[in-house]
């Protein structure tokens, strides 16, 4: 997993709620077998003007100008502001795998939906949640500010703005820990084999209709 | 101390804590792991990348759902890249030795109707799946949730999974349902009144005497929409009706074993007296058939109502959405849902394709034909053994006399991963769960119903009351 620390980027403000993972990255790129690539179809339906295939060139492909990150000022951004519930819908994990693909590194809505949320922090992509109100402004600043960033950092758990406010976010201790050191949790929870092996001999014993 | 359901699964399957807090991630073991073709290459590639072996083989059942077409399977699937990711769920399972149920199985469907079909899914259990609508398999009495697939990788590697304690939010829904209205339509009706993030951190326990009531197919298209309500999992305690539908079934104990472990079943319901963090009470019998007019399941309305106009909102992100996607679908605030006409019908998906809905629609057709103004009206079986029953049963006579075409089992055009979609513009009434953008095929317009709603309005071309018809 990629590791996170802090990082001052680019934000590019995408204003609308509920947005799903169909709508991230929609089902006919998801029969890739690959991990990698997906960015390019990132908002594939929004971001281009025809309809989107596995395998288009998308250098060959319109662009929507209308579309938020095709507007250049948002060129290279790192950090999503988003509304509330983002990231709704199917456990497809293609989702988060197409915003890093694509540049981002941080995701900052009122709230997300759970399955996004925790398919995030697998890949080192941060999703950072603020109050409703700290995210209508960042919008309004974002919106009338040219080159607008934010500092991010994990380690204090702050989003800090260009005029030095800062607002604090609440992350799971081991979340923040595995994320800071690109931990790998496999590895980790395989050092509790032993636990697991005798959970399951206890569990066998008492339910052995659940091993047949 | 009084337990609920989630918090006696909860403390079943607690393996380890990663620190002394209340709130702290914890190791929880996996009974049961579903896979199916598209969120899995990538995990059981890393996993063989890292040398791994998968920790438990039989507590994994593989089947390919999304990508397999619905039509003649007898030529393979003609797409190149659905092929491939077909190909290489058989050829990971075939290497391992993970049960799998191949395309042309009888035994093949969606993976969440062939889980309790074959009694795979059982009470007690926590059920995974690199799927969202895993959610279904609470209907037993499950933890049963959806995962991303570098948790399907984790569960695969380690049988486990690293997770927080959620929230429980009691959802009672007392007194009889109505006439032609169904499981669905309560779906459609919490959403409506919770919204889609209203389960968001929390897990949904669905009691009161109306779920009681309810069949296991019912309880299973409930619990499959609680994700549509924002929570990861959805459940219905243990009783008689449960254990009549687990017995006999392939998977399911049998003599001693049965007997022991029923006896263990019917201790999973919530105690009396236990404390959720949620309390949301409905009345059945105020509940109507529900239609979904925009791009979320919470908008939705009754089959008497209106396309509400965003005019009427305060919420500026609220009116904004609302206007978006009446553009999208193509509506005008104020519509009458009874006259919005259809293009195309589509009854199936791990929400309503079981043998209980297929009735539901042929009861409803029986005798009647399809509109001439409707494309195509699709009846897609979730699994061979629901098609074969339903054969069997006459239903799929019904609906090919109608004007159905009658397919082989799959998720269909639920997402469009395979050739049944919606073109651009296309509106559909749909048995499915998700009414996002494009979802059904880029630029389709999705409209949720129940199956008999969607049977009754395949007949008229536009939406109309089911229980008006059928009287």
């Amino acid at each position: 997993m990629e590791k996170f620390h802090a990082l001052t980027g680019l934000v590019a403000p995408l204003d609308r709620a509920n947005v799903d993972t169909d709508a991230i990255i929609p089902k006919q790129f998801l029969k890739s077998i690959k991990r990698s690539g997906f960015g390019q179809n990132l908002f594939d339906e929004w971001r281009y003007l025809e309809h989107g295939e596995p395998g288009m060139d998308p250098v060959q492909r319109r662009l929507n100008p209308d579309f938020v990150l095709n507007q250049p000022r948002f060129q290279g951004a790192q950090i999503l502001l988003a509304r509330a519930n983002f990231g709704c819908g199917s456990s497809r994990e293609h989702a988060p795998w197409s915003l890093q693909d694509y540049g981002f590194r941080v995701i900052i809505a009122p709230s997300f939906a759970d399955i996004f949320f925790n398919n995030c922090f697998k890949i080192g992509l941060l999703p950072v949640i603020l109050e409703a109100e700290a995210v209508d402004r960042l919008f309004e600043e974002v919106k009338s500010t040219s080159g607008y960033k934010l500092a991010v950092d994990l380690q204090q758990q702050i989003v800090v703005t260009p005029d030095n406010t800062i607002y604090k976010f609440e992350v799971d201790s081991f979340r923040k820990h595995c994320l800071l050191n690109g931990l790998d949790e496999i590895g980790l929870t395989l050092q509790h084999a032993e636990k697991i092996r005798q959970f399951e001999l206890k569990r066998k014993a008492e339910q052995p209709w659940l091993f047949a | 101390m009084q337990q609920t359901l989630y918090d006696k699964l909860w403390d079943q399957h607690w393996v380890h804590s990663e620190s002394a807090e209340p709130d702290s991630m914890a190791l929880i073991y996996i009974d049961r792991h579903l896979v199916h073709e598209v969120t899995s290459p990538q995990a059981f590639e890393s996993l063989k990348l890292a040398g791994r072996k998968p920790w438990r083989l039989s507590s994994i059942l593989a089947v390919a759902d999304h990508n397999v077409p619905t039509t003649d399977r007898s030529y393979g699937i003609h797409d190149p890249i659905s092929r491939l990711q077909v190909d290489t769920l058989d050829q990971n399972c075939d290497e391992l030795g993970i049960t799998e149920f191949k395309m042309n199985d009888l035994r093949q469907g969606i993976v969440h109707v062939i889980g309790p079909e074959q009694g795979a899914t059982l009470p007690g259990m926590t059920v995974v799946c690199g799927d969202s609508h895993t959610s279904t398999h609470g209907a037993f009495g499950c933890l049963a949730f959806g995962i991303g697939t570098s948790e399907v990788e984790h569960v695969l590697a380690t049988q486990c999974l690293l997770m927080k304690k959620s929230k429980v939010m009691n959802i009672t829904v007392e007194g009889e349902l109505g006439f032609g209205v169904t499981a669905k339509d309560i779906a459609l009706a919490i959403i409506g009144k919770i919204g889609t993030a209203g389960g968001t951190g929390y897990a949904i326990e669905f009691s009161g005497s109306a779920i009681r009531a309810l069949s296991m197919e019912g309880r299973m298209t409930l619990c499959n929409m609680a994700i549509e309500a924002g929570a990861r999992a959805g459940m219905v305690a243990v009783d008689d009706i449960t254990i009549d539908y687990i017995k006999g079934r392939p998977f399911a104990p049998q003599g001693e074993l049965w007997d022991k472990a029923i006896t263990y079943w019917r201790t999973l319901h919530s105690d009396d007296g236990a404390a959720f963090d949620r309390e949301i009470i409905l009345e059945a019998a105020q509940i109507e058939p529900q239609v979904t007019w925009g791009t979320s399941p919470e908008m939705v309305t009754t089959i008497d109502g209106v396309v509400p106009d965003p005019a009427a909102v305060n919420d500026e992100v609220k009116r904004h959405d609302m206007q978006q996607a009446l553009k999208y679908m193509g509506l005008v605030a104020n519509t009458p849902i009874q006259q919005i006409k259809l293009d195309k019908v589509f009854i199936g998906s791990c929400t309503n394709s079981r043998i209980e809905d297929l009735r539901a629609a042929a009861n409803v057709i029986k005798g009647k034909h399809v509109a001439a103004t409707i494309k195509l009206a699709l009846v897609v079986p979730g699994s061979g053994l629901v098609k074969k029953q339903a054969e069997e049963e006459g239903l799929d006579r019904i609906f090919r006399a109608a004007g159905f075409e009658w397919r082989e089992p799959g998720c269909s055009m639920c997402l469009a991963m395979n050739d049944d979609r919606l073109e651009s513009g296309e509106r559909c009434a749909s048995t499915s769960n998700r009414n996002f953008e494009g979802r059904q095929g880029p630029g389709g317009r999705t409209h949720l119903v129940s199956p008999a709603m969607a049977a009754a309005a395949a007949v008229a071309g536009h939406f109309v009351d089911v229980r008006k018809i059928n009287n």
